[in-house]
């Protein structure tokens, strides 16, 4: 009996460095800390109604996302990581999902300038300038993106910048479930 | 002595400090409502709210730009007519429990709310069991009859004996 309490507390700490050692494998896999799980997952998307960026084009709303799988990217031309990420985009649009951006907290001019520069991917850039559309996204930093369903449900969030793994792996399939 | 002064002073230092650095928020002028009473309301909101950049400070505390805007927000929905249950909820709704700094007491966080209890309650039991275990072992064995009367006798004169007998 004795000797069995005695290693109680060797017993306690093989849990502990067993639970350390599967979050760390979890953190390798990129599931970090701090990773805020999105409550909007399975929920139709919010109502928004954004101007376009480019003068002419028509708005972006909450009602156009019916009917096509849409993946909506917000970026902006002062985030780092943006920049790391928009060379990607093109692969969703070519697996056939309509890739909508959401210039975030930007200078319209800046905007522009950077899309000219890097390239525009997207099949229509909207701005969100105070931010208000992307707080009710659960937005809480850029780039994030969401894949949505084409009666409106956000099914797939992206914190942080889409890489080509996360596109072919996650996005691409769920986007090609979606579309049957 | 010397230590001790030192000590306390140390420890006056610390009290001060931090009584400064609690009036040191975030919140610009710009942003504050003109209705004290909102204002205070937004407040006591916004201290229990995460900021969700830095994650270990509330929006209250934070610099951070997300912070700014939720705090904007919170004081909108006040202004609006919210009470601040609604308010909370507004924010919860977008972001999950994760932005409340005191989560809820729910099925998800009872191992939270009652771990710490729970652990104070084993420990406490472990170390009444396991001294009443060591009272027992410990216990020191009644004097035999040779023993008493020896004792007896070193109380009654000092002449019983023994090596230390001086």
């Amino acid at each position: 009996m004795k000797k069995v309490f005695a290693m109680l507390p060797v017993a306690v700490f093989a849990v502990l460095v067993g639970f350390f050692i599967y979050r760390l494998v979890l953190i390798d896999h990129g599931d970090t800390p701090n990773l805020i799980p999105s409550v909007m997952i399975g929920r139709s998307a919010p109502a928004f109604d954004l101007p376009p960026l480019f003068d002419g084009q028509p708005h972006f709303a909450a009602k156009d996302l019916q009917g096509k799988v849409t993946l909506i990217n917000f970026f902006a031309s002062w985030c780092e990581a943006c920049r790391a990420e928009h060379g990607f985009l093109g692969e969703v649009k070519q697996a056939g999902i309509r890739l909508i951006g959401i210039d975030y907290k930007d200078d319209p001019k800046d905007a522009k300038a950077w899309l000219a520069r890097m390239g525009d991917p997207y099949d229509e850039v909207v701005t969100d300038a105070d931010g208000r559309t992307a707080i009710n996204f659960g937005l809480y930093g850029v780039p994030e993106s969401y894949l949505i369903d084409k009666k409106g449900v956000i099914r797939f969030k992206q914190t942080g910048e889409l890489t080509p793994d996360v596109i072919r792996s996650q996005v691409v399939p769920l986007a090609r479930e979606l579309s049957r | 002595m010397k230590i001790r002064r030192f000590f306390l002073l140390f420890l006056l230092g610390i009290a001060v400090a931090t009584a400064f650095a609690d009036t040191a928020r975030a919140v610009l002028p710009d942003e504050m409502l003109s209705n004290p009473v909102l204002e205070r309301r937004a407040r006591k909101i916004s201290e229990g709210l995460r900021c969700l950049v830095c994650q270990n400070e509330s929006i209250d505390d934070s610099d951070a730009a997300l912070a700014h805007d939720l705090r904007i927000l919170v004081r909108k929905r006040l202004l609006a007519g919210d009470t601040d249950a609604q308010v909370k909820q507004y924010i919860v709704s977008r972001y999950g429990n994760y932005v409340l700094l005191k989560p809820p007491f729910d099925a998800e966080t009872l191992g939270l709310w009652l771990g710490p209890g729970a652990l104070l309650l084993f420990g406490a039991a472990a170390a009444v069991f396991f001294y009443r275990r060591k009272d027992g072992v410990a216990e020191t064995p009644r004097l035999s009859g040779e023993e008493r009367a020896r004792l007896d006798a070193l109380m009654n004169g000092g002449q019983g004996g023994g090596e230390n007998a001086s």
